[in-house]
């Protein structure tokens, strides 16, 4: 059965890659995405089976690499962590499936679409089925293949096809990192398989490690190097610049890929390294601030950005930067719990946002909106439900999950702790604040559009509904119903081994006992934000942009997102650009060729221009010849010395 | 069958059918068809002979295998053969190029098509000559030899700039020659021999072994191409006509590779010791310097070969790690980039053929009317850019596994590459391929036909089989790189020792 879920999408993405256009592209829909729910419903007989009521699975399938003590093989394992990746990844991805059929029905090329989607849900379940860091990164590396092939998917889109290679680039700086913390484990460790390397993290916490001419703590180094692909791939400070680009994509794409699943492998990544992380305190301090830092940034984005899909993108950075800082104080479980919430409310929201920009043919400027509520009363009612999880409305799936991030923030221990615990409520107040602009902008007031796009406006077809309704029941009750497996007292006998917590690591139990006023903390900010937002966009339309006006050095450092674009140009790009120019003219130009062959050759022509009468032209047919010559001869002398 | 001389049948068959091309009478066009069909026919048999010779090897053996050996020349020169787990590959590898190029020149040679199938044939048996030879000297023909052909390739059906390309290539092989002439010379003087197992097991004198290494270094970093030797090549492949290319970035590169495998490390540790840093800085270098130079380009070819020098960058890292991960992953990264590179110069080759230019500007958006060839010039930009599932990827991961363990200072430039190379590849592909088509002319451009398309097949196939299954050639080559790597540290140790008692016998005094 394993096999099988991994495997059908590949299956799927075969049959409508290869032969989608002999098949067409109505079968080829209907058998990945056929495909892809049968493989969402064995995940979930999975996720009872080995979740809730069963260890660890391990399917061997084939080898892979095997040289000297490296041995990597193809295995599926299937713990908890698993469970609920596939669980997460299978649903939401079987979701998006379906609504595509509706979304993409006018676009050409829609075998081929399917295609990639399927390819990329088997690559994010071979990550998250890995046995081994190098299967993991062959899932890691397969997912960024697909994302970059659906963000370029329009390809004759000059932006998507920027948007596209940014993607893969940056995540390849991130992938940098993780290479070399490979590299690193193998040689402190001498395997890269998970279970023999966290049995040896004990040692490895006393280690030390010589790195490019340091002597560093080996444990610390690892996981740093290790956090650098998760920061790449989940789009963290500094690393995050892909993301908002990406969605260049496809909405469908944005959904799955850029929010529910792709960008969550970083989360997963440091859970299931939870033996190595939880014995450096160090970095797990470095994962608390970026992550902090992440939530914060990524909020004040959002503010003001007017295309609708980036304020979401800006949004799910944010809330990945959430799941850091639990990951960081040391509550794993909570962040995974967030993982498994966003995915299905942050879905919802994506694919909502995209049944608008569907109604409104491709527009995604919320300033060309507006008014929305009565003509797309669906749309309207799946994105409230997606707003109220995500800001945390009392007994939506948010509620339970953010709000425990904040309460972990606050009642752990170990590293800048309160520094994370201050900018997260701040964030969840921006977080409140953006997410109802969105709305207010988006499905109230006047209709800011032409008449003639408002009178092609119309509800998407049930294909697009269906999916969206299923997620919102996910948003509203996915909180609720498992909060005492990932979180409460059942926590310790649903995840088992799967995640690993040192003796001193209380936080999971403190979390449920902070005092009341950070309980309603994150409460009070969604109240806050959402009234600021009320006056702002409802009572008095002219204030913002009053306030823009009045604040033109705040409004533009964040509508330009702290201008980190133009400094990574500045700083990267363009000395790249001319350090190629230099090394290619300069370098092998004028240095090695003019030093070289080319001043040799000059020389040599020079001689021989004088020296013999050039009947032919081809000094160097003469010249090669005799070197022939002088080979043999001297051959010759050789082996006749010999005698 | 151990009696029949395989190895042999399999080097000179080529030139077989190079001579009977030489017999072929008539007209033009039926000179060139009789000369193709013999040649394909030829390169095909030789094809399953080998296969034949690879599926009778055994792997779990280090020794040399299918030994022949005559009395050639006397006085210690025999004329000896055989292959073992280091070399039987880069057989296979030259044997099944070779249809491959044949079909790709099938009809973008028009003019003295006889002399061009009786170049490659020659050529071929040169190559499989080079990694059969257990004699030194041997070796030393077949390795200077394979020159010859290669040079008039590219000088008679080459482009517009052919005549410096090959001279440029002329010029930086002669001094290598001489200078690794020299060496050959000087080893047969202090043994009085050229069998290369006899001088493997000879434990030259440490100060012999550097100047030794010297010189066959100049030949092998030359060939491989190391930076900053490798300016031939960028010129050399873009004069060259498409199988030319292949050729040389599929084999003619490997035998730096192979040479320093073959001497360099089993010979000479001391000095490969001795030297590894410089090898690993100039490695590193290769590796970013030359993907920098080709994000800069505008030619096709030259970007891909400047590519090709920051891929064997891995290679030479891999290698003088002197790991079993790092010389495996060397092996496996020149198999690999034997297929890799081959199939993106055929790419290059398809849309030359079409439009006559390799100027990166005057394509884009191929994708609208080629998506059978936009597909297959994908695969292999992933596979160029070494993504895991494709066979670029073990050789990457695995010689940056074995440098880790000897100098992370290279680890860490060689795993910066795949940043640089997702760089210049993924943008080389966004403008041939993505956008609109902007250029009139290729408006009406056709899709790869069948023959193209064949053209690809294995090359595909064995890019995705041994990126996700390398398990065949890493266990053939397993048992005599464990023995290579055995001897080179146990020399280490032995010369180490030396020192140690030679040290304590001075403090005595």
């Amino acid at each position: 059965m394993y096999q099988a879920i991994v495997f059908f999408p590949l299956l799927g993405a075969l049959i409508a890659g290869l032969f989608g256009r002999v098949i067409g592209d109505r079968p080829s829909e209907i058998i990945t995405s056929g495909l892809l729910i049968l493989s969402a419903l064995m995940s979930c007989v999975a996720f009872v089976d080995v979740g809730l009521n069963g260890e660890t699975e391990k399917v061997k399938v084939l080898q892979w690499m095997h040289s000297g003590a490296l041995q990597i093989d193809w295995v599926l394992r299937i713990d908890t962590l698993t469970a609920v990746m596939l669980v997460v990844v299978t649903c939401v991805s079987s979701m998006v499936h379906v609504y595509s059929i509706g979304y993409m029905s006018h676009d050409g090329a829609r075998a081929r679409f399917f295609a990639y989607l399927s390819l990329f849900t088997f690559m994010m379940l071979v990550l998250v089925t890995a046995d081994n860091f190098v299967q993991l990164f062959f899932g890691w590396e397969g997912v960024g293949l697909a994302s970059y092939l659906l963000i370029g998917f329009w390809f004759k889109k000059p932006s998507a096809n920027a948007a596209a290679i940014k993607a893969f680039v940056v995540n390849r700086v991130g992938d940098f990192g993780l290479i070399l913390g490979m590299a690193a484990i193998y040689f402190t460790v001498g395997s890269l398989e998970f279970d023999t390397v966290f049995a040896a993290a004990g040692a490895l916490a006393d280690g030390q490690l010589e790195f490019l001419g340091l002597t560093l703590p080996a444990l610390t180094t690892i996981c740093l190097l290790l956090f650098m692909g998760a920061m790449g791939k989940s789009a963290q400070f500094l690393l995050h610049t892909w993301l908002p680009d990406a969605m260049e994509g496809p909405t469908p794409v944005s959904a799955l890929i850029h929010a529910a699943t792709m960008v969550t492998a970083g989360i997963f990544l440091v859970a299931r390294c939870s033996p190595l992380f939880e014995l450096s305190d160090l970095a797990l301090a470095v994962v608390t601030v970026t992550g902090a830092v992440t939530a914060f940034f990524a909020a004040t984005v959002g503010l003001v950005q007017n295309d609708i899909k980036r304020v979401i993108a800006y949004s799910t950075c944010s809330q990945l930067g959430y799941m850091f800082v639990a990951l960081g104080v040391g509550a794993y479980q909570v962040a995974m719990f967030h993982l498994f919430t966003h995915a299905f409310f942050k879905a919802l929201l994506f694919l909502g946002a995209g049944s608008v920009i569907h109604a409104m043919q491709d527009e995604q400027d919320m300033r060309k909106m507006g008014g929305l509520r009565t003509l797309v009363p669906a749309s309207w009612f799946v994105m409230i439900v997606g707003t109220l999880a995500l800001t945390g409305f009392p007994f939506t799936a948010g509620f339970y999950s953010k709000d425990a991030i904040v309460e972990a923030a606050y009642a752990a221990e170990i590293g800048p702790h309160m520094f994370a615990f201050t900018l997260l409520v701040v964030a969840a107040l921006f977080t409140s604040f953006y997410s109802w602009r969105l709305i207010f902008l988006t499905f109230y007031g006047l209709p800011r559009c032409s008449n003639e796009t408002l009178s092609h406006v119309h509800e998407s077809p049930p294909v697009m509904l269906v999916p969206l309704i299923i997620l919102s029941i996910g948003a509203l009750f996915a909180g609720f119903t498992f909060y005492d497996f990932f979180i409460g007292d059942g926590q310790a006998a649903f995840w088992g081994s799967s995640i690993f917590t040192s003796a001193e690591n209380h936080v999971l139990h403190d979390l449920h006992k902070v005092p009341g006023w950070v309980k309603l903390s994150p409460v009070v900010m969604m109240v806050a934000g959402f009234t600021l937002a009320w006056v702002m966009y409802i009572r008095r339309p002219t204030l913002p942009t009053q306030l823009a006006r009045e604040h033109d050095l705040i409004y533009n450092f964040l509508l330009n997102k702290w201008y980190i674009d133009e400094i990574y140009n500045f700083i990267f790009v363009r000395p790249v650009k001319w350090l190629a120019r230099l090394f290619w003219k300069g370098g092998d130009g004028a240095i090695i060729d003019g030093l070289g062959p080319d001043g040799i050759a000059a020389s040599v022509l020079y001689v021989t221009r004088r020296a013999v009468s050039l009947q032919t032209g081809f000094v160097y047919h003469y010249a090669f010849a005799m070197l022939v010559g002088i080979a043999g001869l001297v051959s010759w002398f050789m082996l006749t010395g010999g005698q | 069958m151990t009696d029949w001389p395989i190895l042999s049948t399999i080097t000179f068959l080529p030139l077989l059918g190079a001579f009977f091309i030489l017999l072929i009478r008539g007209d033009e066009a039926t000179v060139a068809g009789n000369a193709k069909a013999v040649a394909l026919w030829t390169s095909v048999v030789t094809l399953f002979l080998t296969g034949f010779m690879v599926s009778q090897f055994d792997a779990s053996s280090a020794a040399f295998q299918f030994v022949e050996r005559i009395d050639w020349l006397g006085d210690g020169v025999d004329y000896a053969m055989g292959v073992d787990g280091i070399s039987v590959l880069f057989v296979l590898l030259t044997a099944a190029l070779m249809p491959i190029c044949i079909l790709a020149s099938w009809q973008s040679i028009t003019h003295r098509v006889r002399e061009y199938m009786l170049a490659f044939l020659v050529l071929e048996t040169l190559m499989i000559g080079v990694f059969c030879a257990m004699d030194l000297i041997l070796f030393y023909l077949f390795f200077e030899g394979g020159l010859i052909p290669m040079f008039l390739i590219i000088g008679i059906w080459g482009g517009g700039r052919r005549v410096y390309a090959s001279f440029k290539f002329f010029l930086y092989t002669l001094l290598g020659s001489v200078l690794m002439l020299l060496a050959v010379l000087v080893m047969y003087w202090q043994t009085g021999t050229t069998f290369i197992p006899d001088l493997m097991e000879t434990a030259f004198a440490p100060e012999w072994q550097t100047w030794l290494w010297l010189a066959f270094f100049a030949s092998f970093a030359v060939k491989m191409p190391m930076w900053p030797v490798h300016t031939w090549l960028p010129d050399a492949h873009v004069e060259a006509p498409t199988a030319g290319s292949v050729i040389l970035a599929g084999v003619l590169l490997k035998m730096g590779g192979y040479g320093f495998l073959r001497f360099s490390l089993p010979m000479f540790p001391i000095a490969s010791d001795l030297f590894a840093p410089m090898v690993f800085a100039l490695s590193a270098i290769a590796i970013v310097y030359t993907s920098l130079v080709a994000f800069a380009q505008e030619d096709m070819k030259k970007l891909i070969a400047y590519s090709s020098v920051a891929h064997m960058g891995f290679v030479t890292m891999g290698l003088f790690s002197a790991t079993v991960q790092g010389v495996q992953g060397a092996i496996f990264q020149m198999l690999s980039h034997g297929w890799i590179s081959s199939a993106l110069f055929l790419c290059v080759g398809v849309i030359y053929d079409r439009m006559h230019t390799r100027e990166i500007a005057a394509y884009g958006g191929l994708a609208n009317r080629m998506p059978v060839y936009a597909a297959i010039f994908m695969l292999f930009t992933m596979a160029n850019v070494g993504l895991p599932g494709t066979s670029g990827f073990v050789g990457e991961f695995l010689t940056i596994i074995g440098t880790f363990q000897v100098s992370t200072w290279t680890a860490m430039f060689a795993a910066s590459g795949v940043i640089f190379s997702a760089c210049y590849a993924l943008t080389l592909y966004r403008r041939v391929s993505f956008g609109r088509i902007e250029h009139e002319g290729l408006q009406q451009i056709a899709d790869a036909d069948r023959r193209e398309t064949f053209l690809f097949v294995p090359l595909v196939i064995a890019t995705l089989i041994f990126g996700v299954w390398p398990m065949p050639v890493l266990d053939i080559t397993a048992v005599s790189v464990d023995q290579l790597v055995l001897n080179y540290q146990e020399a280490l140790s032995t010369h180490a020792a030396n020192a140690v008692s030679l040290g304590g016998a001075e403090s005595l005094r």
